[in-house]
């Protein structure tokens, strides 16, 4: 993991165990929406994908997809779920206008899958993330608040709302407490919701684009004393849309949670809100406001009753799971059960295996995503899968690097200058012309550095081989980089008689 | 006293946007008091052993396949609205609450 540990988060969980909570929702990605016909299709105008059913117009009848409910139980079923052999839906009733019915069609007591789990490994160690829950239910509409000066609801005059997105199929993953992670609570939240967009994925029950928000996560945490028995007041930090910020939420809240306990102070339980750009969070509502949202089965739908037959054959239809593909990965390519936990926690295992895919060797292609590109992803607030810079860049300037056209230090300098957006590999190379230095060159250089460090020289005459290193590195800066160290090394040797 | 007068569907009528004429809420009051009415007097035979009843028909899993029918355009659906604004839907100001 590259995000920077603070040593106040590993003193804090020195002194505290931190128990995680994750609500992940999921859009599927079926055709249409849940109840009605209407396409579910990302950035359409506004309002043009509603009807008299998602717009909740009096009259009109909702029928329940087919394909909603068989990639709901793909789901429960890759999540080790048990199969609600009858269920129902229910109304959750509220008053906001991001449903026009007035209530969410949504599951309540009756789920559709019920007690599962995910296996997810850090640094080598495996946690299990114990699944509550896996229910159906439909998305909200999408709400723009006009008149404040952050677009936020606060100070609003009024809101303008779309539609297309309301009945679109939901699906709510609940984690039961998650403890014991100690020191890796930030890290463990990560792995389970990278794991589980890597399941989804291969299921093909949805594109999981957390940038769209067809995946997102509310992350709860509270924190209890080392040895306490009685969980702590818990916080939920919504609509945590990235890989990265769920590991920063984590953080956050740990820091911050122990910082008002040490004082003596209380946790209040409410829902709190995630900022991209700060990686903090502040309060929303509170939980004592919460509604009480009457729900009662609905009388619109059937209850729905999975048969046997039908379960046993999605079951048989799944794919294999991501972490099977990992290990026959791993094997076919040499890598370590270490190296996989850190790609896949790193989110560039699929990077990786394209690369090598392209012609790159195993090594070359790990060393450049997870020993480079993810921390530029890092320093540049990126997810490292929409960087400038994928595999083919990467295939072609490794493919450089081994023929020797390219030196270490400037295949670095032509990566970055792809990640700035210069264009593309040869383009840059082209454009800065990057070469590596040729004998002639290099020999000038070896020359004109002997003559400038004549002190520095007489020791590697004399016999300190140590003071090579320095007229090594004068020569790289004189060449820009664009010399093999290697070979300036010998002939730096050889020019003083030490070779 | 009836169950539900006719201020109170005056009100829903507004709530659901449907226009109704003065006749029309005579109507609808003196109807929806009667079926209130037969309602309750099923909340007085439900003992605690039997289930709440959600289906009167014994149907399950009413599906329909995954293929899409044209929607309404969204001139049409904003025809309806009592206010739009930039293709949306305009509503009053949500208080303290998000």
């Amino acid at each position: 993991m590259t995000t920077v540990t603070t040593s106040r988060y590993d003193d804090v969980l020195e002194r505290y165990d931190a128990v995680l909570g994750l609500e992940t929702h999921v859009e599927l990605g079926t055709v249409t929406k849940l109840f009605c016909g209407c396409s579910t299709a990302f950035g359409a105008e506004p309002n043009s994908q509603v009807c008299p059913t998602c717009l909740g117009l009096p009259g009109s009848l909702p029928v329940t997809n087919g394909t909603a409910i068989d990639y709901s139980i793909k789901i429960g079923l890759a999540l080790h779920c048990d199969i609600a052999d009858w269920c129902r839906f229910a109304r959750k009733n509220y008053f906001y206008p991001d449903m026009p019915k007035d209530y969410q069609t949504s599951q309540y007591d009756e789920p559709l899958c019920t007690d599962g789990y995910l296996d997810v490994t850090v640094d080598g160690e495996t946690f299990r993330v114990e699944i509550e829950r896996v229910h159906l239910e439909e998305d909200t509409g999408k709400s723009l608040h006009v008149g404040g000066a952050t677009g936020r609801i606060h100070g609003a005059t009024h809101s303008l709302v779309d539609y297309n997105r309301a009945g679109i199929p939901l699906v709510e993953i609940v984690t039961r407490p998650v403890r014991g992670t100690g020191h890796k609570a930030a890290e463990v939240a990560r792995a389970y919701v990278t794991e589980l967009r890597d399941i989804l994925r291969d299921l093909g029950v949805s594109d999981v684009r957390m940038e769209q928000g067809s995946l997102r996560c509310d992350v709860n945490l509270s924190l209890m004393p080392k040895g306490a028995t009685e969980l702590g007041t818990r916080t939920e930090t919504k609509n945590v849309n990235s890989l990265r910020s769920v590991e920063q939420a984590v953080r956050h809240e740990v820091e911050r949670q122990a910082a008002l306990l040490d004082a003596g102070e209380r946790i209040v339980q409410e829902t709190r809100h995630f900022h991209e750009d700060t990686g903090t969070t502040s309060p929303g509502r509170s939980k004592e406001e919460a509604q009480d949202y009457r729900y009662f089965p609905e009388p619109d739908l059937v209850p729905l009753a999975p048969p046997a037959e039908q379960v046993e054959a999605i079951r048989a239809s799944l794919p294999e799971p991501p972490s099977v593909r990992r290990a026959r990965f791993a094997g076919a390519n040499g890598f370590t059960a270490v190296d996989i936990d850190q790609m896949t926690n790193a989110g560039v295992i699929d990077l990786v295996a394209s690369t090598i895919d392209g012609g790159a060797s195993p090594t070359k292609a790990k060393g450049w995503w997870l020993g480079y590109l993810v921390g530029r992803a890092n320093e540049l607030g990126e997810e490292v899968t929409e960087l400038a810079i994928g595999p083919a860049e990467v295939v072609r300037i490794s493919a450089l690097e081994d023929d020797g056209s390219l030196t270490n230090k400037l295949a670095r300098q032509v990566a970055d200058a792809v990640l700035a957006g210069e264009g593309g590999v040869d383009e840059v190379i082209d454009a800065h012309g990057w070469k590596v230095a040729g004998e002639d060159e290099l020999i000038a250089a070896i020359d004109a550095v002997i003559a400038d460090n004549a002190d520095t020289a007489d020791k590697v005459r004399g016999g300190n081989l140590g003071a090579v290193g320095p007229l090594v590195g004068a020569v790289m800066k004189a060449t820009g980089g664009a010399a093999d160290a290697k070979r300036a090394r010998e002939l730096i040797l050889e020019k003083l008689g030490q070779s | 006293m009836p169950a539900i007068s006719r201020t109170d569907v005056a009100h829903l009528a507004r709530l659901a946007r449907i226009s109704m004429t003065d006749a029309e809420l005579d109507a609808m009051a003196g109807q929806l008091d009667v079926i209130l009415g037969a309602v309750s007097r099923v909340g007085e035979v439900a003992a605690n052993d039997i289930p709440p009843t959600s289906h009167a028909v014994p149907l399950t899993n009413v599906l329909r396949p995954d293929d899409p029918v044209p929607s309404l355009g969204a001139a049409a659906a904003l025809a309806a609205a009592p206010a739009a604004e930039d293709g949306r839907f305009r509503v009053p100001r949500i208080l303290d609450e998000e």
